[in-house]
């Protein structure tokens, strides 16, 4: 068995540790392996912990042989002891260099973890290494990393998605049990898409971002990447909750408590269909996967026709929004109190120079765009005409959603596409998040669950948005749609 | 006040591309938000506030934030003169 540990889940891994069938470091040791193997192919990985996930799964295996971590209810049990996981490197976890996936930060190590680390960590799971992504966040192909593309396990010549490539290329490849990735715009939903894993974006507020390399603090989340839908729901009971670190966060600890989906109104919003570049594989794919869902037995699903005639104007409201927030946030990488500093004469040319060759040019562009759209005579016409369409698409939602309990929709019009392919157009790239854009702008909980693959084997998923706070009921939902053909 | 150093290449390529984002985005225009309130924000909380207390700083965390400094002197962070006999 040992050879395929590193396929396990986590209630899998939990279950087996427990009951002493392999220790941490045997399943430590697998992942390890599988991420040597195939790291220098896919790229998933821009720094890999050996050292300290070997030490620290030693301590799991003393742990679990001296004391009884596995006791007691769920909520107390130590669930995650002992099994390996990886981070998004736009997250700081102490001890290990986080870059972000930009050169201004290549040498950068955190004095201390994000508060979602810190309670995984808590729990003794062993760190395995830093997911490459999108340099901060900055894009849906993970071509934006200054530390090279990662590539789709199920086709190297394909985009493994993004921003969070590298964690869902990991997680669909067995290099890691889970990760934890962060979504604004898509970044989680998108590339477990992509690359066939669960990924879920969560309410705004719900987890803390205390931690996390910033990009829109306005629509920021912390999320998971697993290979269930069960997997995921562990961990959001653990990182979820309020933090005095974050003061966007609720207190609310809701995950489960939905008890039936029987009798639910599924609404199927038609604007997700009809779009313009909408692959027809993919959209037979979703609709086929719709129907499965309807059609299962036990569940009494009513699925009804509705209409976000809003949904078109959530891309451009996010690249009004986010660009300026981002151009903010990135104000403290200047190379003065840590990362790669540019030698020059005189302080402005320190900022001006690190800045130049410590970012890609995505980076770059979302600044300038960022800087325009908030400066003196703009400002109105670009970022609060933004903010105030953008409350004109939450309306849209919490309209249907007198109608509906929850949404299903595709999560991108299309499957993962070829590296380079859209490298030179800026806007086509942008476009890529069509779909998963308007519940980020609105704040809602939304995750991608595999749906099938096309013929030529890439992984299509299906997106399922809930009412805000309400991932006990996506969670629920997601796992029908799990277990439907 | 982006504070980026851009050659001319650099300058007209952005330029383009920056001009095809702004022309998207111009579509905001269509819709009617005429007393429309602005989001800044959606998880309804209001008043956010904590105990406004001193934390201290564990010695080796003081020491890790240190070790990141790009240039020190001792234990101090070394800049470039904030103000220039020129200016």
């Amino acid at each position: 068995m040992s050879s395929a540990l590193n396929k396990l889940t986590i209630q899998q891994a939990h279950d087996g540790l427990k009951k002493k069938e392999f220790s941490s470091v045997e399943l430590t040791k697998a992942c390890l392996a599988r991420i040597k193997k195939r790291n220098s192919e896919l790229n998933a990985f821009i720094t890999v912990c050996e050292e300290l996930a070997l030490d620290e799964a030693k301590k799991a295996d003393e742990m679990i042989k001296k004391k009884k971590p596995f006791d007691g209810s769920r909520s107390k049990q130590k669930m995650l002891l002992g099994i390996p996981f990886c981070v998004k490197d736009a997250i700081c976890v102490a001890g290990a260099r986080s870059t972000g996936a930009a050169k201004i930060l290549d040498n950068y190590i955190p004095p201390f973890d994000a508060t979602a680390i810190k309670k995984i960590r808590e729990q003794g799971a062993v760190l395995l290494g830093k997911n490459n992504c999108d340099a901060f966040g900055h894009g849906p192909s993970n071509e934006n990393s200054m530390y090279g593309p990662v590539k789709n396990p199920y086709d190297l010549t394909k985009v493994a998605g993004g921003s969070c490539g590298g964690s869902a290329a990991a997680v669909a490849d067995n290099m890691c049990i889970f990760s934890i990735a962060e979504d604004t715009g898509g970044s989680i939903r998108q590339p477990a898409s992509f690359c066939g894993v669960v990924g879920l974006r969560p309410s705004y507020g719900r987890n803390s971002r205390y931690g996390i390399m910033p990009m829109a603090s306005s629509l920021d989340t912390v999320g998971p990447m697993t290979k269930t839908v069960e997997d995921a729901a562990i961990l959001m009971e653990i990182m979820a909750g309020r933090d005095e670190r974050d003061a966007t966060t609720v207190g609310d600890k809701s995950i489960k408590s939905v008890k039936s989906i029987k009798n639910l109104r599924v609404g199927v919003p038609r604007e997700y269909f009809e779009s313009e570049g909408m692959d027809k594989e993919v959209k037979k794919i979703v609709e086929k996967k719709i129907k499965s869902v309807e059609t299962h037995r036990n569940a009494s699903i009513k699925i009804i026709d509705v209409s976000l005639p809003m949904t078109k104007y959530a891309i451009p409201v996010y690249y009004i929004i986010v660009p300026s927030e981002d151009s903010s946030n990135l104000g403290r990488l200047d190379g003065i109190r840590y990362g790669v500093r540019a030698e020059a004469d005189n302080l402005y040319d320190v900022y001006a120079k690190s800045r130049a060759v410590g970012f890609p040019e995505e980076v770059k562009r979302r600044i300038m765009i960022g800087t325009y759209a908030l400066s003196a005579g703009y400002y109105d016409a670009y970022y609060r005409k933004a903010q105030k369409v953008r409350t004109l698409i939450i309306q849209d939602f919490n309209r249907v959603f007198e109608q509906v309990d929850i949404l299903l929709t595709p999560v991108s019009p299309f499957p993962a596409f070829g590296i380079g392919e859209k490298k030179d157009d800026v806007l086509a790239m942008y476009l890529a998040d069509v779909f998963v854009g308007p519940a980020a702008v609105a704040g809602l909980p939304a995750i991608s669950v595999p749906a099938g693959k096309t013929k030529a084997g890439l992984p299509v998923g299906l997106q399922i948005i809930g009412p805000r706070l309400r991932e006990d009921l996506v969670l629920k939902f997601a796992s029908l749609c799990e277990k439907t053909k | 006040m982006a504070r980026l150093e851009l050659n001319e290449k650099e300058k007209k390529m952005y330029a383009e591309q920056l001009s095809v984002v702004l022309d998207y985005v111009e579509m905001l225009n269509e819709v009617n938000t005429d007393g429309v309130e602005e989001t800044c924000q959606v998880t309804g909380l209001e008043d956010v506030v904590r105990s406004d207390k001193v934390e201290e700083c564990p010695p080796d965390v003081e020491e890790k934030i240190i070790g990141n400094f790009p240039e020190k002197l001792g234990n101090l962070l070394k800049v470039r003169a904030v103000f220039s006999e020129e200016t």
